[in-house]
């Protein structure tokens, strides 16, 4: 499986990372060692066995459907790069 | 003053309960010897005024009676957690500017314990790196250099601002996280003691999220001793994460019996590595060797699949990362690029994140979105968890077998030169953690020791895996292998 700088690009968009055409083929390049690294898994005989979902096996607790939190919209606003009307503010979206 | 950054918590804590000794003047002394370490660049964010209010709160609950282990005892706070009012950045740009308005769950339990905060440490930029090489801030430059050699070193990482503040004694401690090794790295790259406990043992909540099933925090210390009253400190079940355990935390500090007789210790034949080191092999023989002498049994046994345990991990990590970076989106904190006229949300987006993440952060998140897109999720990250589960069996498969501990090196190598490694091939650079990584997939909690020198003069550490939730045992065991190492080495302090 090898990356050109097409499917490059198609994963940067994916990730929402802006990548200039020409650093595309470095990057396919770095992904390529890396998945070429990953590759050896192939090797691995993993019929029957279960991908793992918890690495500890646990019940995850429950609680109350209860509110436990709320009434702090200036503190969840404080650390916005624009904020305005009790808002977090961003471009015009334009379809 | 005398230089009291030197002290251990346990030798702080006892002077301080004896009133011989005040968290007024300790805080002091360490806050003067983290601003002379510059050079260093471990801490990144100071916070005298915060640590003068607090030593002063524990010298008064000191002279009241009853203060906790850390009451007054002075730390350094990787900067992957979040301090209330505190920058708290992950070491990216793209948090520039973000004051948490509230507080991580370990961090508020050591500051209920009376702890006192110095500052916030240096780290790869997310966690994610193995020489703090990936900061925002810059490198940290180890204490540690080749005999008279001023080549600057890598303190490891991505725990290298903590490992670099308490081996340079800044600090008495500090906390660390591990997802692949970040803990147990630097800690044997600078000569000190970094445990990651068991997953689940500490709260993740308000710890920048990396890989959330891998993320571990834990205490960076100078001893064996001072590693069990500060994981004391740290742990505990938090109603706030849902994977945390609901389970007592015993006192590890007692658990110090000096006692491992008839513990069996293995000693698995796939962390013989081609081309590593023949000093790290012997300090390996060694050290069982030491364990053998005070009564342990020595094992050899087998994980057969300790090859794919980084390739695994450089599949789950960034898939994890990927989903988890997503929030990082110029919207609700942090940093926001500038737009050209035009620009949407998209492009906002798009250049805030190209702006805001370092280069092998951008590289990760892109290798999640990749192994988790359409038509490769089998193949890659399905596969990856699959293998994920075999690793954990075979130290299941050991565990069984009556296997207490096992003894493994810490690192394939000592420290490297800043710079040196990996500048062409990023894999080169992941070997690093091969000896690690397999503990953060299997979920199991793990000790890097010092334990030797190299010929240069450099720290070598060992690592000993334990079973899950018995950190105590093991805690015990690495308190034998610390003894009888004797490792009393410090860098020459050319820094101040």
């Amino acid at each position: 499986m090898s990356i050109d700088s097409e499917t490059a690009a198609k994963v940067a968009k994916l990730a929402r990372i802006r990548v200039e055409d020409d650093a595309l083929p470095a990057l396919a390049a770095e992904f390529n060692t890396i998945l070429g690294f990953i590759e050896q898994l192939g090797e691995v005989d993993v019929d029957g066995v279960e991908p793992m979902v918890s690495v500890t096996p646990m019940r995850l607790k429950r609680r109350e459907d209860v509110v436990t939190d709320g009434d702090i919209q200036a503190k969840i606003l404080s650390n916005a790069p624009d904020a305005r009307e009790g808002f977090f503010a961003v471009p015009k979206v334009v379809e | 003053m005398a230089d009291l950054g030197t002290l251990t918590i346990a030798e702080a804590r006892d002077r301080l309960r004896a009133g011989d000794l005040t968290a007024a003047d300790l805080t002091e002394s360490c806050l003067a010897a983290v601003e002379a370490a510059g050079a260093l660049n471990a801490f990144v964010h100071h916070t005298p005024e915060i640590a003068r209010e607090q030593a002063a709160a524990a010298d008064a609950r000191l002279q009241a009676g009853d203060a906790p282990d850390l009451c007054g005892i002075p730390l350094g706070i990787k900067d992957l957690f979040c301090t209330r009012g505190v920058a708290s950045q992950a070491g990216s740009r793209i948090l520039e500017g973000f004051l948490p308005e509230y507080e991580s769950t370990v961090t508020t339990r050591l500051w209920d314990q009376g702890a006192v905060m110095l500052g916030k440490l240096n780290m790869d930029e997310f966690a994610m790196g193995s020489s703090n090489e990936t900061s925002t801030y810059g490198d940290v430059v180890s204490p540690w250099r080749r005999g008279n050699d001023a080549t600057p070193l890598t303190p490891g990482g991505s725990s290298g601002g903590s490992a670099a503040a308490v081996a340079a004694d800044l600090c008495l401690a500090a906390t660390g996280t591990d997802t692949g090794g970040s803990i147990r790295q630097p800690a044997a790259f600078v000569g000190i003691v970094g445990l990651k406990p068991t997953y689940g043992r500490c709260s993740r909540w308000g710890i920048v999220a990396f890989a959330s099933s891998l993320d571990q925090a834990g205490p960076m210390t100078k001893t064996v001793q001072d590693a069990a009253i500060m994981l004391g400190a740290m742990a505990g079940h938090d109603p706030k994460d849902s994977t945390s355990a609901d389970l007592a935390v015993p006192d590890f500090e007692a658990a110090l019996t000096g006692d491992v007789r008839g513990k069996r210790i293995g000693l698995p034949r796939e962390y013989r590595m081609e081309g590593m080191p023949e000093e790290i092999e012997t300090l390996w023989h060694q050290g069982a060797e030491m364990l053998r002498d005070a009564g342990a049994e020595i094992v050899d046994i087998t994980l057969p699949h300790t090859k794919y345990a980084l390739p695994a991990y450089y599949v789950i990590a960034p898939a994890e990362a990927s989903s988890n970076l997503a929030r990082y989106d110029g919207v609700r904190y942090g940093h926001r690029a500038a737009l050209s006229q035009g620009d949407g949300v998209t492009e906002m987006y798009e250049k805030t994140r190209a702006e805001g993440f370092g280069h092998e952060v951008q590289r990760r998140v892109m290798i999640g979105t990749y192994v988790l897109s359409a038509g490769f999720y089998d193949a890659y990250y399905n596969r990856a968890r699959k293998v994920r589960t075999l690793i954990k069996r075979d130290f299941e498969t050991v565990f069984a077998d009556g296997i207490d501990a096992i003894l493994t090196p810490a690192t394939p190598s000592a420290a490297f030169g800043l710079g040196e490694m990996g500048q062409a091939d990023p894999v080169q650079m992941y070997l690093n953690d091969v000896f690690t990584v397999t503990v953060n997939l299997a979920g199991l909690p793990a000790i890097s020791v010092p334990a030797g020198l190299d010929r240069q003069g450099l720290p070598l550490g060992l690592q000993l895996i334990g079973r899950p939730w018995e950190e105590a045992d093991l805690l015990n065991d690495a308190h034998v292998l610390e003894r009888a190492a004797g490792f009393d080495a410090k860098p020459a302090r050319w820094w101040a």
